[in-house]
């Protein structure tokens, strides 16, 4: 089989940020496995032993599913934004830019990149969980596209980011004073619906409360919010970043002088 | 010849940085296939900036481009299969390892991975990396860093290379090695474009150079025509005894500088002979010891054609 050039180019990239997550396994695989555990450990069973059911299930089987989409966000995120950014930062982006391979190829690549750790973070957390409690699966292929979506929309975010980013603590402001909030407050340990009405209403206008809920439907058959809406958000969303970032590659990003 | 398409055509290039620096004033340039071109230039003349735009690293502000017949606006992604580049300043991953920097690059241009395995093993033998292929790029000397940018640029074998500044840094000895190196890819039929600071490397490799100042090219042409175009010859006079002002007043005539207690700096135009010059200053009663040239030929020229322009 003959492969075509835009696609051995687009490979490439993938491959090298393979590689590279692989290698640095203790910063891009390890962090998420800890925290998760110790989420598991304090807020399922120390505390979670002593919270009652919420919509009928244990407290640890219902935070499960939001923690494990915390984890992926983030991983997502910080992949193409770091990435992004040390290319820039250190050139290396000039590689991609001297060659023939096209603008949308570039960006694959970066996205490509944030998916699959985002992915494989998201699958191992899965398997940490199993130490703490059983997981049913509900609807595996609803538990598998919210989690391709939800890395595609925070790696086009998180290169929006870099594109952005004009020093290295840029790359860590939107996470800290954005993502984990929203995703504290986005259903994770509670259900809205115990919320009073305000609370509720305000709730509804976090992205991430409809990946969390999209996902916890996907495992345990329960959500606050239709699933057809939570898809709806994350399709939207993601189309809307993907044009974002299309628009800041036309016009430059920063990258060309 | 006529079928025979420009390696590079310029036109009326210009760039404006977001800075509002002018760094090209409309720039045209024409480079055949084969050439071994010099690209000489004061810091900040706009080299850079050329050589950026016509590797797709800068956007121009107006002008036109052709790569090998190809328009740069027409072909964007095509024409740059056709250049090889190596930056001024050193882009690569340091912490990837030497091999991997050449495949993937390899990688980039759509090269399979077997195919680009063996390119990579080609060039970093021809450049003397391939002892050094597993070492991390960041614990090479700076030569061989330089070395590494050149095996990257010719892995997909460019029709035109583009080298800013290749030897800055570079020791005597690797220096030559390396002229002989790109010598030898310009007979192989690689046109080369080549940007230094060291004019004699323009002297020895070039048969045609363009010299630019401020964002303009003030000189053109090939490089033997231009040394003998704008001959001006400086040498330098050790006198047998102090120099004493008075004697020197004498010399007003000469374009000549004390440099020291004992040496005098005489440069003569082109058409005023060494002979006359002498008859001058022995007349004076200074003593002439030893007549030293100094620095290459082409330095002259380029020193003389900024000085003019500035
Ligand atoms: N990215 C940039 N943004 C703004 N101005 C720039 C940029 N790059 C270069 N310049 C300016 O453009 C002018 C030309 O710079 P350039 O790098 O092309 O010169 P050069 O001939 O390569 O010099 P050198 O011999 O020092 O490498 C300079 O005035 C420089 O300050
Ligand atoms: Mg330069």
């Amino acid at each position: 089989m003959t492969r075509s050039p835009i696609f051995i180019g687009y490979y490439t990239m993938v491959r090298k940020d393979f590689i590279r997550i692989m290698r640095i396994w203790s910063q891009t695989l390890l962090p998420p496995i800890v925290t998760t555990a110790l989420y598991f450990a304090i807020f399922g069973t120390f505390i979670g032993s002593q919270v009652r059911a919420v919509n009928g299930l244990s407290y640890i089987s219902f935070i499960v599913p939001g923690i494990v989409m915390m984890s992926v966000i983030t991983s997502a995120y910080m992949n193409t934004v770091s990435t992004f950014y040390f290319a820039k930062w250190q050139r290396t982006i000039d590689e991609q830019l001297v060659s023939p391979m096209p603008m949308w190829t570039i960006i694959a690549g970066f996205v490509t990149g944030g998916v699959m750790r985002g992915l494989l973070v998201g699958v191992l957390v899965v398997i940490t969980s199993l130490f703490f409690t059983h997981l049913v699966l509900f609807n595996i292929a609803v538990v598998i596209s919210a989690a391709v979506l939800t890395t595609l929309l925070f790696s086009f975010a998180g290169l929006v980011n870099g594109i952005f980013a004009k020093s290295f603590d840029a790359i860590s402001i939107v996470p800290t004073f954005v993502l984990t909030p929203l995703t504290y407050l986005g259903g994770v340990f509670y259900s809205v619906n115990q919320l009073p009405p305000f609370f509720r209403t305000l709730s509804l206008a976090n992205p991430i409360l409809y990946m969390v809920n999209a996902f916890r439907y996907g495992f345990l058959g329960v959500t606050d919010v239709s699933v057809a809406v939570c898809f709806a958000v994350m399709g939207g969303l993601t189309v809307l970043f993907f044009l974002l970032t299309l628009f800041l590659f036309i016009r430059g990003a920063g990258l060309k002088k | 010849m006529a079928s025979a398409p420009l390696a590079l055509k310029i036109e009326g290039l210009k760039k404006v940085y977001d800075t509002g620096t002018e760094a090209l004033k409309g720039v045209s340039l024409t480079i055949p296939q084969g050439e071994f071109f010099g690209f000489l230039g004061p810091n900040g003349a706009g080299k850079t900036s050329l050589i950026s735009i016509v590797s797709g690293l800068a956007t121009k502000t107006a002008g036109t481009v052709e790569i090998n017949g190809l328009s740069m606006d027409s072909y964007p992604d095509k024409v740059k299969s056709f250049i090889g580049l190596v930056p001024q300043e050193f882009n690569f991953n340091i912490f990837e390892k030497v091999e991997d920097i050449v495949v993937d690059q390899a990688g980039y241009y759509g090269i399979p991975r077997e195919e680009a395995r063996k390119r990579a093993e080609k060039v970093l033998v021809q450049l003397g990396l391939w002892e050094k292929r597993a070492d991390k790029a960041m614990d090479l000397s700076g030569g061989m860093k330089r070395r590494l940018l050149i095996a990257r640029a010719l892995v997909h074998e460019p029709k035109i290379l583009l080298l800013d500044e290749p030897t800055a840094g570079v020791d005597v000895e690797l220096r030559r090695g390396m002229w002989d190196f790109l010598r030898e890819i310009n007979a192989a039929g690689t046109t080369i474009v080549l940007t230094t600071h060291y004019l004699e490397e323009v002297e020895i490799l070039c048969r045609t150079v363009a010299i630019m100042n401020k964002g303009e090219i003030i000189a053109e042409g090939g490089v033997k025509e231009l040394i003998s175009k704008l001959n001006y010859v400086t040498l330098l006079l050790d006198t047998t005894e102090p120099l004493i002002q008075a004697k020197i007043v004498l010399l007003r005539g000469l374009n000549i500088k004390k440099i020291d207690d004992t040496t005098l700096e005489l440069t003569l135009k082109p058409g005023e002979t060494v002979n006359d010059a002498l008859r001058t200053i022995s007349g004076t009663g200074i003593q002439i010891a030893n007549i030293r040239n100094s620095g290459s030929r082409l330095e002259e020229v380029f020193v003389n054609l900024i000085k003019k322009d500035s």
